[in-house]
Protein backbone atom coordinates (compact mmCIF):
# COMPACT_ATOMS: atom_id res chain seq x y z
CA UNK A 1 0.00 0.00 0.00
CA UNK A 2 1.00 3.60 -0.57
CA UNK A 3 -0.59 4.96 2.61
CA UNK A 4 2.67 6.18 4.17
CA UNK A 5 4.09 7.82 1.07
CA UNK A 6 0.73 9.45 0.33
CA UNK A 7 0.63 10.84 3.86
CA UNK A 8 4.18 12.14 3.53
CA UNK A 9 3.38 13.68 0.18
CA UNK A 10 0.38 15.50 1.63
CA UNK A 11 2.43 16.76 4.56
CA UNK A 12 5.12 18.05 2.18
CA UNK A 13 2.56 19.84 0.06
CA UNK A 14 0.81 21.28 3.08
CA UNK A 15 4.12 22.59 4.45
CA UNK A 16 4.84 24.53 1.27
CA UNK A 17 1.27 25.64 0.81
CA UNK A 18 -0.01 28.86 2.36
CA UNK A 19 -3.57 27.54 2.06
CA UNK A 20 -3.73 24.07 3.63
CA UNK A 21 -7.44 24.06 2.80
CA UNK A 22 -6.65 23.82 -0.92
CA UNK A 23 -4.64 20.60 -0.45
CA UNK A 24 -7.51 19.14 1.53
CA UNK A 25 -9.85 20.05 -1.29
CA UNK A 26 -8.24 17.64 -3.71
CA UNK A 27 -8.19 14.62 -1.39
CA UNK A 28 -11.72 13.22 -1.48
CA UNK A 29 -11.84 12.20 -5.12
CA UNK A 30 -8.36 10.67 -5.26
CA UNK A 31 -7.05 7.21 -4.55
CA UNK A 32 -9.90 4.93 -3.50
CA UNK A 33 -12.09 8.03 -3.71
CA UNK A 34 -11.68 7.95 -7.51
CA UNK A 35 -13.43 4.60 -7.63
CA UNK A 36 -16.22 5.95 -5.43
CA UNK A 37 -16.66 8.98 -7.69
CA UNK A 38 -17.08 6.64 -10.66
CA UNK A 39 -19.61 4.40 -8.92
CA UNK A 40 -21.59 7.32 -7.52
CA UNK A 41 -21.54 8.90 -10.97
CA UNK A 42 -22.94 5.73 -12.51
CA UNK A 43 -25.69 5.53 -9.92
CA UNK A 44 -26.53 9.20 -10.32
CA UNK A 45 -27.02 8.71 -14.04
CA UNK A 46 -28.88 5.42 -13.57
CA UNK A 47 -31.26 6.70 -10.90
CA UNK A 48 -31.77 10.10 -12.51
CA UNK A 49 -32.48 8.87 -16.05
CA UNK A 50 -34.71 6.14 -14.68
CA UNK A 51 -36.78 8.51 -12.54
CA UNK A 52 -37.01 11.24 -15.20
CA UNK A 53 -38.23 8.75 -17.77
CA UNK A 54 -40.68 7.11 -15.42
CA UNK A 55 -42.04 10.34 -13.95
CA UNK A 56 -42.74 11.62 -17.46
CA UNK A 57 -43.90 8.45 -19.19
CA UNK A 58 -45.74 6.48 -16.54
CA UNK A 59 -46.20 8.54 -13.39
CA UNK A 60 -49.62 7.03 -12.59
CA UNK A 61 -48.39 3.46 -12.38
CA UNK A 62 -46.21 3.75 -9.28
CA UNK A 63 -45.83 7.35 -8.12
CA UNK A 64 -44.22 6.39 -4.80
CA UNK A 65 -41.53 4.26 -6.45
CA UNK A 66 -40.70 6.94 -9.01
CA UNK A 67 -40.52 9.75 -6.47
CA UNK A 68 -38.22 7.63 -4.30
CA UNK A 69 -36.05 7.03 -7.38
CA UNK A 70 -35.85 10.77 -7.92
CA UNK A 71 -34.89 11.32 -4.27
CA UNK A 72 -32.16 8.69 -4.49
CA UNK A 73 -30.88 10.32 -7.69
CA UNK A 74 -30.60 13.65 -5.88
CA UNK A 75 -28.71 12.05 -2.99
CA UNK A 76 -26.31 10.28 -5.37
CA UNK A 77 -25.74 13.47 -7.36
CA UNK A 78 -24.97 15.45 -4.22
CA UNK A 79 -22.45 12.89 -2.97
CA UNK A 80 -20.74 12.72 -6.38
CA UNK A 81 -20.35 16.50 -6.50
CA UNK A 82 -19.12 16.61 -2.90
CA UNK A 83 -16.48 13.96 -3.56
CA UNK A 84 -15.20 15.81 -6.62
CA UNK A 85 -15.28 19.20 -4.91
CA UNK A 86 -13.43 18.06 -1.80
CA UNK A 87 -12.75 20.09 1.33
CA UNK A 88 -13.91 19.64 4.89
CA UNK A 89 -17.37 21.13 4.35
CA UNK A 90 -18.04 18.84 1.41
CA UNK A 91 -16.70 15.89 3.37
CA UNK A 92 -19.14 16.52 6.22
CA UNK A 93 -22.04 17.04 3.83
CA UNK A 94 -21.17 13.87 1.93
CA UNK A 95 -20.93 11.99 5.23
CA UNK A 96 -24.46 13.03 6.18
CA UNK A 97 -25.72 12.11 2.71
CA UNK A 98 -24.06 8.68 2.80
CA UNK A 99 -25.73 8.02 6.17
CA UNK A 100 -29.01 9.21 4.64
CA UNK A 101 -28.42 6.95 1.65
CA UNK A 102 -27.77 3.92 3.87
CA UNK A 103 -30.90 4.71 5.86
CA UNK A 104 -32.84 5.06 2.60
CA UNK A 105 -31.66 1.75 1.21
CA UNK A 106 -32.47 -0.09 4.44
CA UNK A 107 -35.85 1.60 4.83
CA UNK A 108 -36.97 1.18 1.23
CA UNK A 109 -35.50 -2.33 1.10
CA UNK A 110 -37.49 -3.39 4.16
CA UNK A 111 -40.56 -1.51 2.96
CA UNK A 112 -40.58 -3.24 -0.43
CA UNK A 113 -40.33 -6.63 1.23
CA UNK A 114 -42.95 -5.86 3.90
CA UNK A 115 -45.52 -4.20 1.63
CA UNK A 116 -44.88 -5.05 -2.05
CA UNK A 117 -48.31 -3.70 -3.02
CA UNK A 118 -47.10 -0.14 -2.36
CA UNK A 119 -44.48 -0.67 -5.10
CA UNK A 120 -45.95 -1.89 -8.39
CA UNK A 121 -42.63 -0.95 -10.01
CA UNK A 122 -39.01 -1.17 -8.93
CA UNK A 123 -36.84 1.57 -7.49
CA UNK A 124 -33.05 1.61 -7.29
CA UNK A 125 -33.40 0.76 -3.61
CA UNK A 126 -36.04 -2.00 -3.91
CA UNK A 127 -35.14 -5.24 -2.10
CA UNK A 128 -31.94 -3.61 -0.81
CA UNK A 129 -30.80 -2.91 -4.37
CA UNK A 130 -30.98 -6.52 -5.53
CA UNK A 131 -31.58 -5.46 -9.14
CA UNK A 132 -28.30 -3.56 -8.98
CA UNK A 133 -26.15 -6.38 -7.57
CA UNK A 134 -26.67 -5.04 -4.03
CA UNK A 135 -24.24 -2.24 -4.82
CA UNK A 136 -26.70 0.34 -3.33
CA UNK A 137 -26.12 -1.29 0.09
CA UNK A 138 -22.33 -1.56 -0.14
CA UNK A 139 -21.78 1.88 -1.65
CA UNK A 140 -22.86 4.01 1.36
CA UNK A 141 -20.94 1.76 3.78
CA UNK A 142 -17.78 2.08 1.69
CA UNK A 143 -18.42 5.79 1.29
CA UNK A 144 -18.77 6.31 5.04
CA UNK A 145 -15.54 4.39 5.69
CA UNK A 146 -13.66 6.39 3.08
CA UNK A 147 -14.98 9.73 4.31
CA UNK A 148 -14.09 8.81 7.89
CA UNK A 149 -10.57 7.84 6.89
CA UNK A 150 -9.92 10.98 4.89
CA UNK A 151 -10.82 13.23 7.79
CA UNK A 152 -8.16 15.79 8.60
CA UNK A 153 -6.77 17.11 11.87
CA UNK B 1 -29.44 -4.93 -32.47
CA UNK B 2 -26.78 -7.06 -33.99
CA UNK B 3 -26.55 -9.78 -31.38
CA UNK B 4 -22.97 -10.70 -32.21
CA UNK B 5 -21.79 -7.15 -31.50
CA UNK B 6 -23.62 -7.02 -28.17
CA UNK B 7 -22.11 -10.33 -27.14
CA UNK B 8 -18.65 -9.25 -28.33
CA UNK B 9 -18.93 -6.04 -26.32
CA UNK B 10 -20.04 -7.88 -23.21
CA UNK B 11 -17.13 -10.33 -23.47
CA UNK B 12 -14.45 -7.72 -24.28
CA UNK B 13 -15.75 -5.50 -21.47
CA UNK B 14 -15.39 -8.36 -18.99
CA UNK B 15 -11.89 -9.11 -20.31
CA UNK B 16 -10.95 -5.45 -19.86
CA UNK B 17 -12.42 -5.55 -16.34
CA UNK B 18 -10.35 -8.62 -15.47
CA UNK B 19 -7.18 -7.14 -17.00
CA UNK B 20 -7.45 -3.80 -15.20
CA UNK B 21 -8.62 -5.56 -12.05
CA UNK B 22 -5.42 -7.61 -12.20
CA UNK B 23 -3.38 -4.41 -12.58
CA UNK B 24 -5.13 -2.98 -9.51
CA UNK B 25 -4.45 -6.20 -7.63
CA UNK B 26 -0.74 -5.89 -8.50
CA UNK B 27 -0.77 -2.27 -7.32
CA UNK B 28 -0.15 -0.87 -10.80
CA UNK B 29 -1.66 2.11 -12.63
CA UNK B 30 -3.12 1.73 -16.11
CA UNK B 31 -0.43 1.52 -18.79
CA UNK B 32 -0.40 2.19 -22.55
CA UNK B 33 -1.55 -1.34 -23.30
CA UNK B 34 -4.53 -0.91 -21.03
CA UNK B 35 -5.47 2.27 -22.87
CA UNK B 36 -5.28 0.44 -26.19
CA UNK B 37 -7.63 -2.15 -24.72
CA UNK B 38 -9.98 0.60 -23.54
CA UNK B 39 -9.85 2.16 -27.00
CA UNK B 40 -10.89 -1.12 -28.62
CA UNK B 41 -13.84 -1.56 -26.25
CA UNK B 42 -14.83 2.11 -26.58
CA UNK B 43 -14.68 1.86 -30.37
CA UNK B 44 -16.95 -1.19 -30.34
CA UNK B 45 -19.40 0.71 -28.14
CA UNK B 46 -19.35 3.68 -30.54
CA UNK B 47 -20.01 1.35 -33.48
CA UNK B 48 -22.90 -0.12 -31.54
CA UNK B 49 -24.30 3.35 -30.89
CA UNK B 50 -24.15 4.23 -34.59
CA UNK B 51 -25.66 0.92 -35.71
CA UNK B 52 -28.38 1.22 -33.07
CA UNK B 53 -29.34 4.72 -34.22
CA UNK B 54 -29.28 3.65 -37.88
CA UNK B 55 -31.53 0.70 -37.12
CA UNK B 56 -33.94 2.99 -35.25
CA UNK B 57 -33.97 5.41 -38.17
CA UNK B 58 -34.72 2.43 -40.39
CA UNK B 59 -37.92 1.82 -38.46
CA UNK B 60 -36.81 -0.80 -35.95
CA UNK B 61 -38.80 -0.91 -32.72
CA UNK B 62 -37.08 -1.99 -29.47
CA UNK B 63 -39.41 -4.04 -27.30
CA UNK B 64 -39.05 -1.89 -24.18
CA UNK B 65 -39.18 1.48 -25.89
CA UNK B 66 -36.99 3.75 -27.98
CA UNK B 67 -36.13 6.20 -25.19
CA UNK B 68 -34.73 3.54 -22.85
CA UNK B 69 -32.85 1.90 -25.70
CA UNK B 70 -31.16 5.16 -26.73
CA UNK B 71 -30.35 6.00 -23.10
CA UNK B 72 -28.57 2.68 -22.63
CA UNK B 73 -26.76 3.04 -25.98
CA UNK B 74 -25.41 6.45 -24.94
CA UNK B 75 -24.51 5.17 -21.48
CA UNK B 76 -22.58 2.23 -22.89
CA UNK B 77 -20.75 4.47 -25.39
CA UNK B 78 -19.49 6.82 -22.67
CA UNK B 79 -18.76 4.43 -19.77
CA UNK B 80 -15.24 3.38 -20.77
CA UNK B 81 -13.99 6.72 -22.21
CA UNK B 82 -14.97 8.56 -19.02
CA UNK B 83 -13.26 5.92 -16.86
CA UNK B 84 -10.18 6.18 -19.10
CA UNK B 85 -9.90 9.91 -18.43
CA UNK B 86 -10.40 9.33 -14.71
CA UNK B 87 -7.57 6.81 -14.66
CA UNK B 88 -5.32 9.21 -16.62
CA UNK B 89 -5.39 11.62 -13.69
CA UNK B 90 -5.21 8.90 -11.05
CA UNK B 91 -1.84 7.19 -11.55
CA UNK B 92 -2.28 4.57 -8.84
CA UNK B 93 -3.90 1.15 -8.55
CA UNK B 94 -7.19 2.96 -7.93
CA UNK B 95 -7.17 4.30 -11.48
CA UNK B 96 -7.02 0.68 -12.67
CA UNK B 97 -9.80 -0.30 -10.26
CA UNK B 98 -11.95 2.53 -11.64
CA UNK B 99 -11.58 1.31 -15.24
CA UNK B 100 -12.27 -2.24 -14.10
CA UNK B 101 -15.50 -1.18 -12.39
CA UNK B 102 -16.60 0.84 -15.43
CA UNK B 103 -16.00 -2.17 -17.68
CA UNK B 104 -18.21 -4.33 -15.44
CA UNK B 105 -20.89 -1.63 -15.66
CA UNK B 106 -20.58 -1.74 -19.46
CA UNK B 107 -21.04 -5.52 -19.48
CA UNK B 108 -24.19 -5.14 -17.40
CA UNK B 109 -25.45 -2.44 -19.77
CA UNK B 110 -24.95 -4.84 -22.70
CA UNK B 111 -27.06 -7.49 -21.01
CA UNK B 112 -29.78 -4.90 -20.42
CA UNK B 113 -29.50 -3.65 -24.02
CA UNK B 114 -30.06 -7.19 -25.23
CA UNK B 115 -33.26 -7.40 -23.14
CA UNK B 116 -34.47 -3.97 -24.18
CA UNK B 117 -34.01 -4.71 -27.86
CA UNK B 118 -36.18 -7.77 -27.47
CA UNK B 119 -34.02 -10.79 -26.69
CA UNK B 120 -33.34 -13.13 -29.60
CA UNK B 121 -33.47 -12.36 -33.27
CA UNK B 122 -32.85 -8.60 -33.13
Amino acid sequence: MTGDSAGGETAKRAAGNPHPESTARTGLGQGPGRLLVMLYGVFTVAAASRSVYQLIAQYQEAPLAYILSAVSAAVYAFITVSLVRGGEGARKAAFVCCALELLGVLTVGTWTLADPSAFPDQTVWSDYGMGYLFIPVFLPVTGLMWLRRSRRG
Amino acid sequence: MIDALTVALGVTALLLAAWCGFAAYRDQPTKDWHFIGMAVVALLAMVQLVIGVVRLAGGADPRQGVAIFVAYLIGSAFAVPIAAFMSLTERTRWGSATVSAAAVVLAVLEVRLYDIWGGVGG
